[in-house]
């Protein structure tokens, strides 16, 4: 009796946390289908983002995730590759290098923020631009990247590796031809992970990327990014409510989209060489 | 190859001491003795794998008129000389071809069409051919277990070194798979120098024509006795070989 | 055996190595530079206070007056305190039953359901929770008490955000006390519920709380959906209903015009929150370790 209790209890907690999620997920799509059109994707916003579209958001949001990206990832993948295969002889300096890595990946983003603002907006003379607010996201990004690819290196088997020293072939063939392809799925999680914080991002942006909702012609403009939008629309627009759930739907799909893009890319370029699940 | 002195330790802990043999071109030397005295230690001096654990190793392997130990030795260069198989078959994640194409490529063989032949030829050698050629491009690991460890012997072998050393390579098998990659280390006597550590005295018995003997004394690994296979079994001339040779110790 | 340094060789493998050992001491260095550079700009703030010798009047004053030069922090120090704890009172509770139910009651397809969805909503940006507190819970705690846009509202929307994460660091936890305690518990004829609660729950308790710390760093480092719904009104948490703002709105709120010793308090309220959530990640990797030490499962 008090085992069944229990039982219904914990179901019945469960049921709780599934409604009320499916109430938020439910909200953002009805009311953002009812704003929702085609041109809504393509045209600029009108009169405060209450009327018109978000293209030019869409368009700074790609700048900033793209930014973010294109410096992140290599730099993220050539730290993990480090910690995991060359850092053994140096214990000190890979601990100081692994836990610096994780404070930096509790750091709250408005922290980074107020850091973007200080080192890249001003003291690089960046200003307000895609730039400053995609090299901010990079940094906030990396840490959690870093130690996803290392973990992942990390338990790939330990014989290849000795398979491919025996062999004689330089460590470096090895990890581009061996290590790499096998740690595939753990690069994947944690490019999914980065592109789902990046693209959320909206603290960081707020004084890096700023404010301005025109078109940008180079990522050295100012931009917009969608979250941001979102914040400004429901916060300082009256009745740009229905408007912001339209761009909550958008920005919810737009991450899962780029998630399974960016996870087909990545099975693609390692399908030729690679057999492991 | 000639293996004066050598001396192998972990930390301050030596494993293996005062070890020295002749390995003689085109004969199969089979190394016995119980488990944990040093066998697989030294078959990994031969080469150089010791240098990526934390090994100290002291003595000299002279190969080719060269102490093999120097540190100027190029090491990638002396593993495509001497290959390796392991206890358990370790076939890279990538299919069957590439498993054989990555070592070629990366030793500089550029021409696909030799790189192809190539690969033909150690499959024949190694019996696998019959068995895979028309799924080169599937994946190595699909390939059961004695396949796997016969896919082994001939990617080392693709690279044609001179010496294959080998680590149990039998003992993860099952007893069939077991004996068809016996007999193809039997196939090899006479064409490569082999060294292959095992812990069935039998198999040891059937392919070897040298053996060596090592026993545990004081905690460290010591060569006993060395000399032809057939001498070591029949006529052993220390009481410690022929107590393990007839299965009364260890 | 991971290869060792002195193993390598090869020219590209040296430079290879080098080049990466430059970029790791870089990422290293990063942190330096975060806080140098937090520190350079909170400096006019801090070497304020220590010429006027009153190290912690931010701690005493009652208000936040940045044009009178008054920075009195204690309010939203507190408030952000307040809004974090409120929400791993509501959140804990709730998310560790979801765990139980994900890992011994739910059949396999409803697991995987259950996660996805939990996964699914722990992607979520912040600003979506905000704008959907913003237009649903404040407007029901405002017909209930006004104006809505409260502490409670705050700690409502932040729950709902840690929910997901604890809920699913928890059913990692469970699942790796494996079987073999449950069985053991099977066989001396326990109750399913002594076994979950008396068994598994104390085995798995230092990851369990391992997450709930990152969870609780997570809320306290939270910015858009608290500002979005707790009000910003800077005094102190009386009660539930009351407006307040936390440390991190009061950054994304006044940094866009703050000039001189008004910014660099903002730099230095920026690092003192860096400090909170430091303390809490070294308390996560201290409790997991030790877990781990004293032969825990997990």
């Amino acid at each position: 009796m008090v085992d069944r209790l229990f039982g219904w209890l914990m179901s019945g907690c469960a049921a709780l946390v599934v409604s009320l999620l499916l109430w938020v997920l439910g909200d953002v799509l009805i009311e953002g289908v009812a704003h929702f059109s085609w041109s809504f994707l393509f045209t600029e916003p009108e009169d405060s983002g209450r009327s018109g579209g978000i293209a030019p958001i869409l368009v700074s949001t790609l700048w900033i995730l793209s930014i973010a990206l294109v410096t992140a990832l290599p730099l993220g993948l050539g730290v993990a590759v480090w910690l995991s295969e060359f850092a053994a002889g140096r214990r000190r300096f890979s601990d100081i290098a692994r836990v610096t890595l994780d404070i930096l990946a509790g750091v709250p983003s408005i922290v980074y923020g107020l850091f973007g603002n200080a080192f890249f907006s001003i003291y690089l003379g960046l200003g307000f631009s895609l730039l400053s607010g995609g090299l901010t996201l990079a940094l906030m990004i990396l840490p959690v990247f870093v130690r996803t690819c290392e973990s992942g290196l990390r338990a790939v088997n330990d014989e290849w590796r000795r398979g491919a020293l025996a062999l004689g072939m330089a460590r470096s063939a090895a990890i581009w031809h061996i290590l790499l392809p096998a740690a595939r799925p753990a690069i994947g999680a944690g490019l999914v992970l980065g592109i789902g914080r990046a693209t959320a991002e909206t603290a960081a942006l707020v004084f890096t990327s700023g404010y301005v909702d025109r078109m940008p012609e180079s990522p050295l403009d100012s931009g917009r990014a969608l979250a941001v939008h979102i914040y400004d629309l429901s916060m300082n627009v009256t009745g740009g409510d229905s408007a912001a759930y339209a761009s909550a739907l958008v920005l919810v799909v737009l991450i899962v989209l780029l998630n399974t893009l960016a996870q087909s890319l990545l099975e693609d370029w390692f399908k030729r060489r690679v057999f492991v699940s | 190859m000639r293996v004066r002195d050598l001396e192998v330790g972990y930390g301050d802990k030596t494993v293996l001491s005062q070890v020295s043999l002749d390995i003689y071109k085109g004969c199969i030397t089979a190394l016995i003795g119980p488990s944990g005295c040093g066998k697989t230690s030294f078959l990994s001096t031969l080469n150089r794998l010791t240098d990526h654990s934390d090994a100290r190793v002291a003595g000299q392997i002279l190969f080719d008129g060269q102490d093999l130990l120097r540190d100027s030795v190029d090491t990638l260069g002396l593993r495509r000389r001497i290959g390796m198989i392991f206890q358990r078959p370790n076939p890279f994640p990538l299919s069957i071809r590439r498993n054989l194409e990555l070592p070629l490529k990366e030793h500089g063989i550029r021409d696909r069409q030799v790189r192809y032949r190539k690969i033909e030829k150690v499959l024949k050698d190694v019996g696998l051919w019959e068995e895979v050629s028309d799924r080169l491009d599937a994946s190595a690991l699909a390939l059961s277990g004695g396949q796997q460890q016969r896919l082994c012997i001939a990617r080392a072998l693709v690279l044609e070194p001179e010496v294959l050393l080998m680590d149990e390579p039998c003992s993860a098998l099952d007893p069939i798979s077991s004996g068809i990659v016996e007999e193809l280390i039997l196939r090899l006597r006479g064409r490569y120098t082999v060294v292959i550590v095992t812990h069935n005295l039998a198999q040891a018995r059937r392919v070897a024509n040298y053996a060596g003997f090592f026993w545990m004394t004081e905690r460290v690994g010591k060569l006993i006795e060395f000399g032809l296979c057939r001498h070591l079994f029949e006529a052993p001339r220390h009481a410690l070989t022929a107590a393990y040779v007839s299965g009364a110790r260890g | 055996m991971s290869w060792i340094a002195k193993g390598i060789v090869n020219r590209t493998d040296h430079r290879l190595s080098m080049m990466l050992a430059v970029l790791s001491a870089g990422a290293a260095l990063l942190l330096t530079l975060i806080v140098l550079f937090l520190i350079k700009e909170s400096w006019p703030f801090l070497s304020s206070r220590w010429h006027s010798g009153s190290w912690f009047d931010w701690l005493q004053y009652q208000g936040w007056y940045p044009q009178e030069n008054r920075f009195g922090m204690a309010p939203m120090l507190l408030a952000s305190l307040a809004v974090t704890l409120g929400a791993l009172i509501v959140a804990l509770p709730v998310g560790l039953a979801s765990a139980i139910y994900l890992q011994f009651y739910a059949n396999p397809k409803v697991a995987r359901t259950f996660r996805l969805l939990l996964t699914l909503l722990a992607g979520v940006p912040s600003v979506v929770f905000g704008l959907w507190g913003l237009t649903r819970i404040v407007p029901l705690i405002a017909l209930w008490q006004p104006p809505g846009a409260s502490l409670l509202a705050a700690i409502l929307v932040l729950s709902l955000m840690v929910l997901p994460t604890i809920a699913l660091t928890s059913a990692a936890a469970l699942a790796s006390v494996s079987g073999e305690l449950l069985h053991g518990g099977i066989a001396l004829g326990m109750r399913r519920k002594t076994q979950i609660l008396h068994i598994m729950l104390p085995a798995a308790r230092s990851n369990i709380f391992g997450g709930v710390l990152l969870a609780t760093a997570r809320a306290l480092g939270e910015t858009m959906a608290v500002l979005m719904v707790a009000g910003n009104v800077v005094q102190f948490p009386a009660g539930l209903f009351d407006p307040v703002r936390v440390l991190t709105a009061n950054i994304a709120l006044e940094m866009s015009y703050a000039m001189g010793d008004h910014r660099a308090s903002l730099f230095a309220s920026g690092l003192l929150l860096t400090a909170m959530v430091w303390l809490l990640s070294w308390g996560s990797y201290r409790v997991t370790r030790n877990g781990r030490e004293a032969g825990q499962y997990g």
